[in-house]
């Protein structure tokens, strides 16, 4: 067993629309910065994972950074993609192979929803001509049977992307950062009951890149030592729920979640109730509810009182989402996993700003999820 | 009738949602694979509603194939006791009267209510509606 891999280096170029920028140029901004960040350059770089869904294959960033000749592989697995690269970066420094890497996702998706094929998904054409191909729809069957079964409120939706938005307004690599009262989020147009618009996340664009280390490494650089403790990456169990479902198992099981959650956790020799901040998977509202207790910080139905007490805020017993989450940064596919533990390096670098967890907090989880059914998850110490 | 693909349903009338059952573990799904693993497996008429929501939209075109006027319709998943839980539309009721653990039964709808020769596909209207 290889010593701990460390994170040294950091960049983000911010969630949102950027006219005139490509997602390949955001990927290549944030890589700079984190390069900068752990005073390195590119010729160090000594592997690549990169993820990107809909603005080209990121080995294509070379060309931008430096024709070095760095091992540099493309990683695609739906919105766990980010979540999938550095899982695997971090792999590379763990073997011994390497000693300095980098995980970097980036997108650009057109406005709308995604434009998912069933082809792409093992589905037969139908499928989508009859108007299922939809990640909202399935996101909101699954809440509404979650919400009958465990007692969670339109209300405690609402809090969940109210939060988000205060949140966001600490957040520069933020979308949307202006807060939104949580009447007029209960009160706007329904998209797919029991979501409102304010209750789902927009497909965006963004950039953001990691530098990972050997600790050997990170203490010759001198950079503050945040620990990559676990990073897990699973798929669906049977009796998992997931998007894009022309039927689901009668009898019900686990999800991706589930185990990735229970491995990241066995890896790290610590449990839920250590964690001091949280970044959870958020495509809508109900999404952050469900993944509070699929990653084990809380049992079915208690996040109706945890999010009436504030116990998710961030001076709150388990900040979530303290960046204010896909609900407010949008969702760049291949970056979003990464813009979350981005947001956990801050948090343990005590960066945070109006947004910083008080207290010092010194272990980060972070989450995300993807179809047909991928979870990734890691945990962060300094 | 046309249905939007075939295969979906068996011959009888009225008829059934053919899914497919696991030769070796028994997990039935919808619809049937086309794989050796899974057989043909009619499915039962009757279910109760396992979730659902309104698509208040119109799904992007492709893969979308429906009218380009848009009407809201609900959608959801009704369990067949014992045998799977099966995506579908729901038809014939009021949004505010929809409820988990309502009777379904299985009827078909067309895709696009005005056209003349529409294709057709599945949907659970309320157990004994006309």
């Amino acid at each position: 067993m290889m010593g701990n891999v460390c994170i040294v280096g950091i960049g983000i170029h911010p969630f949102g629309r950027t006219d005139g920028l490509s997602g390949l140029d955001q990927g290549v901004f944030a890589v700079r910065q984190a390069l900068a960040d752990a005073g390195v350059e590119w010729s160090d770089v000594q592997f690549a994972y990169g993820g990107s869904d809909a603005a080209g294959n990121p080995d294509t960033m070379v060309e931008r950074l430096g024709l070095t000749g760095v091992q540099f592989i493309n990683v695609r697995n739906g919105c766990a993609a980010g979540g999938s690269a550095l899982f695997s970066a971090q792999m590379a420094i763990k073997s011994g192979e390497f000693e300095l890497g980098l995980a970097v996702g980036f997108d650009k998706h057109p406005r709308g929803a995604f434009n998912a094929l069933p082809s792409e998904y093992n589905l037969p054409d139908w499928y989508g001509e009859a108007g299922y191909m939809i990640t909202t729809q399935f996101f909101a069957n699954k809440i509404m049977r979650y919400m009958h079964d465990h007692g969670i409120s339109p209300q405690s939706l609402g809090r969940v992307a109210e939060k988000a938005f205060r949140n966001a307004v600490h957040a520069p690599h933020a979308w949307r950062r202006e807060p939104v009262m949580l009447t007029d989020i209960m009160n706007a147009p329904m998209v797919s009951d029991p979501y409102t618009k304010f209750m789902f996340c927009s497909p965006a664009e963004g950039g953001v890149a990691l530098l990972l280390a050997s600790e050997k490494k990170a203490r010759e650089l001198g950079k503050p030592l945040v620990r990559l403790k676990a990073a897990t990456m699973r798929t669906r169990p049977p009796g998992s729920f997931e998007v894009f479902a022309p039927s689901i198992d009668v009898e019900r099981g686990g999800s991706a979640t589930n185990i990735a959650s229970a491995a990241a956790f066995d890896l790290a020799g610590i449990g839920p109730e250590d964690i001091a901040v949280a970044q959870l998977q958020d495509t809508e509202a109900g999404a952050e509810i469900m993944h509070m207790a699929e990653n084990g910080f809380c049992r079915d139905g208690e996040q109706e009182r945890w999010l009436a007490e504030g116990l998710t805020e961030i001076d709150g017993k388990l900040p979530v989402n303290t960046d204010g989450g896909c609900l407010a940064c949008g969702e760049p596919i291949g970056a979003s996993g990464l813009r979350q533990v981005y947001e956990n390096v801050v948090q343990l670098r005590g960066d945070g700003g109006g947004r910083q967890v008080p207290g010092c907090p010194t272990t980060a989880y972070s989450h995300v999820y993807g179809a047909p059914g991928v979870s990734a998850v890691t945990i962060l110490e300094r | 009738m046309r249905m939007i693909a075939e295969g979906l349903l068996t011959d009888e009338i009225p008829p059934r949602l053919v899914g497919g059952r696991n030769r070796e573990t028994g997990r039935i799904v919808f619809p049937c694979p086309e794989s050796g693993e899974y057989e043909p497996y009619p499915l039962q008429r009757q279910g109760t509603l396992w979730s659902y929501t309104i698509q208040r939209y119109r799904p992007k075109s492709p893969p979308y194939a429906g009218p380009d006027a848009f009407h809201p319709w609900p959608v959801g998943y009704v369990e067949l006791a014992g045998e799977t839980i099966v995506e579908a539309r729901l038809t014939d009721i009021a949004f505010d009267d929809i409820a988990i653990g309502m009777p379904l039964e299985l009827t078909v709808v067309p895709l696009d209510a005005e056209a003349i020769d529409p294709v057709m596909v599945h949907a659970f209207k309320p157990a004994g509606a006309a």
